[in-house]
């Protein structure tokens, strides 16, 4: 198990390397040249070519990408254009915000979706099976940055319950986190109840039920547990799905979270910013992957063994301490 | 011969697809939405910029049947313009994820071997950026616009396509009548175009319905932030944005865009699944 978890680590190191080439692609494809921007229409040809020189931006592209990675190795991803500030103390103070909320509305998301799911599932072909289904359909099918809206003008401005905007108490969380989590209630609910209908299908259910268990048992303790496997794997999924999602709830929220501060970035064209920003929230989802994958090989040892076959074909042979510091940051 | 065969399949799965009656009103729905885009200037009672600021903020009556917007601009031929952007943001960018995905899932799924692991691992680089945080960046470095949102969430839904597309080629590639092809010296390209994808493209069906709702909402999500269709030119998320100053006192004006955006996600998902559930009747529950 051991083995398998660190060669899933090592793997992370080429994908990094990956996603810092293409982050800097990105960036290079960019029209708009951050030094005019930087000075103004006002500058002359001079001065603008004086500062790209400053700034580094006319070397080549990998000496570009090594002076990003070998700053990102010693704990510095840049300084931001714009605010002359460190990204990474910009980004720390950041980052809690927007974990609060992606953890939050994943949590949220999770405590209502599995049991609607399991609901749907033991009512099958039912009305309250329909209705379940037909709701997280539209749950699904609705724009989120939409319903926060309208939670907006009902919870915070008709009835004055929330906070509209800003997250300084913890009422202030509870708009956002719904909003987060309206779709991905409805996507766990989905794939819950089908997992479940798979599984009360097997010929072990009918055993449990022929020995005269009673339905609560046969579905929580004998269903459930085979039946929530591929569930963690879409709630991975949806975890890092939320972190790019988390960009317009911030934005609607007013929440100073990693989000708005890429977005921000990308209208200024602070280079340093966008290509920190992304590396971090890359990072950040593809450990989640990493740690699903991980819960997902202990609880089910026949994908375990597939994986470890794999992977002997793929392992990287990159150092481990190259690995810990791509992780730290 | 072969023609015929092929629309005895299609008529199979209208057939499959008739006894489900959610998709076959979600199939009239996306017709009619796909008819209003294209007639919207005959359907319209109004133009999409027509301002009259003296009737800002109307609501609905026999002239303004939905009322009008702070511009004083009518809200109902806003929405009926709204839809060719909206559909078109849906259709085209799922057409570019929908190629190009196809073309790497049916060259990485035939060959395997390190054609494969070399596709397959750029594409867990590709994806290790959130598909939205991808959209964003893409359209906010191309500039905000009506095609390079369309090409922004194009080329964010290439490696759902490409790997669905690969699952699909790797059965194919194993059944005996590529085995017949090869032995009768047919060309790779030749067997993957004529051989593979034909028979490979059944599972992409059901995602590229389902992929064309979820690019409407990241369309309009994008809109939304500004980084999609500009105005004046109405489209659904971009109008919600622009409800939003006035949400306070009219809550209605954001209302009627982000009911559009629902119904035809919601119609392209029950189309999706009924469409499933048409191609393959073992998974229907």
């Amino acid at each position: 198990m051991l083995r398998y978890i660190i060669k899933r680590v090592l793997l992370l190191i080429p994908t990094l390397i990956g996603i810092s080439l293409l982050v800097l692609l990105l960036i290079d494809l960019t029209p708009g040249d951050p030094a005019r921007m930087m000075l103004g229409a006002s500058a002359t040809e001079e001065q603008v070519e004086e500062l790209r020189e400053e700034l580094g931006l006319n070397d080549g592209f990998f000496v570009r990408w090594w002076r990003f990675i070998s700053g990102v190795f010693q704990g510095d991803f840049g300084t931001s254009l714009m605010t002359k500030r460190p990204v990474l103390d910009e980004m720390l103070f950041r980052f809690r915000y927007t974990l609060i909320l992606v953890i939050f509305g994943t949590v949220f998301s999770v405590l209502l979706g599995i049991p609607i799911g399991i609901y749907a599932a033991t009512h099958q072909r039912t009305w309250k099976d329909n209705a379940a289904i037909f709701l997280s359909l539209i749950a699904v099918s609705m724009p989120s940055f939409w319903f926060a809206l309208l939670i907006i003008r009902f919870f915070g401005v008709q009835l004055q319950w929330l906070p509209i905007s800003g997250v300084d108490t913890w009422t202030g969380w509870i708009m956002p986190c719904a909003a987060m989590a309206l779709g991905l209630i409805a996507l766990i609910a989905r794939q819950m109840r089908s997992d479940m209908l798979e599984v009360l299908r097997q010929d072990y259910i009918t055993t449990a039920r022929s020995k005269g268990l009673s339905n609560r048992t046969v579905v929580y303790r004998h269903a459930l547990k085979n039946a929530v496997i591929p569930v963690i794997m879409v709630i991975g999924g949806v975890f890092g799905s939320s972190l790019g999602g988390s960009l317009i709830t911030e934005v609607i929220f007013s929440i100073p979270g990693l989000g708005q501060y890429i977005m921000t970035g990308l209208n200024n064209r602070d280079y340093p910013v966008i290509q920190s920003g992304i590396l971090i929230i890359a990072t950040l989802f593809a450990v989640i992957i990493l740690i699903v994958d991980v819960i997902f090989a202990l609880v089910d040892p026949r994908i375990r063994s597939q994986y470890t076959r794999r992977n002997k074909r793929e392992g990287g042979k990159k150092n481990e301490k190259e690995e810990e510091t791509v992780k730290a940051a | 011969m072969k023609k015929k065969r092929k629309q005895s399949r299609l008529r199979e799965i209208w057939h499959q697809l008739k006894k489900n009656k959610m998709a076959v009103v979600s199939l009239v729905v996306l017709i009619v939405l796909v008819l209003i885009a294209i007639f919207a200037p005959l359907l319209a009672p109004y133009s999409y910029s027509e301002q009259n600021v003296l009737n800002a903020n109307a609501s609905p009556s026999a002239e303004h049947l939905l009322g009008t917007d702070d511009l004083g601009r009518d809200i109902l031929s806003r929405l009926i313009y709204g839809t060719r952007q909206s559909l078109q943001m849906g259709i085209f960018s799922v057409a570019i994820g929908a190629v190009i995905g196809i073309i790497v899932g049916s060259i990485s799924g035939y060959f395997g071997s390190w054609v494969d692991n070399l596709c397959m691992r750029l594409l867990d680089i590709y994806q290790a950026i959130p598909m939205f945080l991808l959209c964003v960046a893409l359209a906010a470095i191309l500039g905000p616009s009506l095609r390079n949102a369309i090409i922004a969430l194009g080329l964010g839904v290439v490696p759902g396509f490409a790997r669905i597309m690969r699952a699909s080629v790797m059965t194919v590639r194993e059944k005996e009548y590529i085995e017949a092809a090869k032995s009768i010296n047919c060309g790779t390209g030749r067997i993957i175009i004529k051989h593979i994808i034909p028979n490979a493209i059944g599972p992409m069906i059901v995602q590229i319905t389902m992929g064309v709702g979820s690019c409407i909402l990241s369309g309009a999500a994008l809109s939304f932030i500004g980084l999609g269709v500009q105005p004046p030119i109405p489209e659904w998320g971009t109008m919600i944005s622009e409800a939003r100053s006035v949400m306070r006192q009219y809550p209605t004006q954001a209302l009627y865009p982000g009911i559009c955006v629902m119904i035809s996600v919601l119609a392209c998902n029950l189309l999706g699944d009924g469409l499933r559930d048409a191609l393959d009747p073992r998974l229907k529950n």
